[in-house]
């Protein structure tokens, strides 16, 4: 496993844009355990909604080793311009798009795409702390950690390719239970 | 922006846009740069590409002659057809400039080769 280079962001950067920590390693960590099943499947477009750094989308683009359309939506325009560096850093090319979860991409993603990801804002936070287009929209998660997660479960089976796969980080406070039956 | 990420954007989540597609290019900034190439890839992305949008993007983009006007037949063992698409997916990147929502006028600025498709509350 090879993680991807992120030398390139410096410490005032991380005021403006979440630095890659536990819950990055952990998706980092999910990504490295699949690759065979992921490189079997040969993707054509993966999708992070909220890339951040761009750390764990370049290193699936990475690790796949062939040519993947990766696009990125980040909220925060610090966060796309970064995603859209690490890329860069990397050798992977990195789309980034600036907008909320995936406004403006459906429906033309509608049934295409073959790796989702998601590392979404999980704290349990008020609910006013939600809906910032800053560094907060990277943790805050409002009621039960809940608010964008719910958000963006609805949208999963429309993206998903029909053999596609998703990854999402989420901690036991979003009663990751009641996540999974969801999706049973 | 590469066109290929151009190809995926609507302005439909503007309140009363019904498709908002495709997005008309004023690009003040183009770079041209090679990207590998591989066959392969380029004919597995064709059957998720809009053509018309395409052909019309590249027109933006005052490069009108570099596609066919239909997908040919057997694109998969046309290496030259996909080298012209892949050029035009891949290797044109529009840094700085404006999508415009076809229904509305509604400019969205592209800002260091980043479409920004944020709306203001009231537009939602």
């Amino acid at each position: 496993m090879c993680t991807p280079d992120i030398s390139h962001i410096s410490s005032n950067d991380y005021n403006f844009i979440y630095e890659p920590a536990e819950d990055t390693f952990l998706l980092i960590d999910a990504i490295e355990k699949e690759v065979n099943f992921l490189q079997r499947k040969s993707p054509v477009i993966s999708l992070e909604i909220g890339s951040g750094s761009g750390i764990c989308s370049a290193f699936l683009a990475k690790e796949i080793g062939r040519p993947i359309f990766s696009l990125c939506t980040d909220i925060n325009v610090k966060a796309a311009e970064v995603t859209h560096t690490t890329g860069k850093k990397n050798m992977v090319q990195l789309h980034a798009v600036l907008t909320d979860l995936v406004n403006g991409l459906l429906p033309r993603l509608t049934g295409q795409v073959d790796v989702l990801l998601f590392n979404p804002p999980y704290v349990v936070t008020p609910s006013e702390e939600v809906g910032s287009t800053g560094i907060e929209a990277s943790w805050a998660g409002g009621k039960d950690g809940r608010e964008v997660i719910d958000r963006v479960l609805p949208l999963v089976p429309q993206l998903l390719a029909p053999d596609g796969v998703f990854y999402m980080v989420v901690i036991k406070e979003n009663k990751a239970g009641e996540l999974l039956i969801a999706f049973v | 922006m590469k066109l290929l990420t151009h190809n995926m954007l609507t302005s439909n989540i503007i309140k009363g846009v019904s498709k908002g597609f495709p997005l008309k290019i004023v690009a003040s900034k183009v770079e041209e740069k090679e990207v590998d190439f591989v066959p392969e890839f380029t004919a597995r992305m064709i059957p998720k590409i809009d053509w018309p949008a395409l052909r019309q993007a590249a027109a933006d983009l005052g490069k009108p002659d570099n596609l066919p006007e239909n997908v040919v037949e057997k694109y998969e063992e046309n290496e030259e057809f996909l080298k012209k698409t892949h050029h035009v997916l891949m290797e044109l990147e529009v840094l700085e400039g404006e999508l415009i929502c076809p229904e509305t006028g509604r400019k969205f600025p592209v800002s260091n080769g980043i479409p920004n498709m944020l709306l203001r509350e009231d537009e939602v």
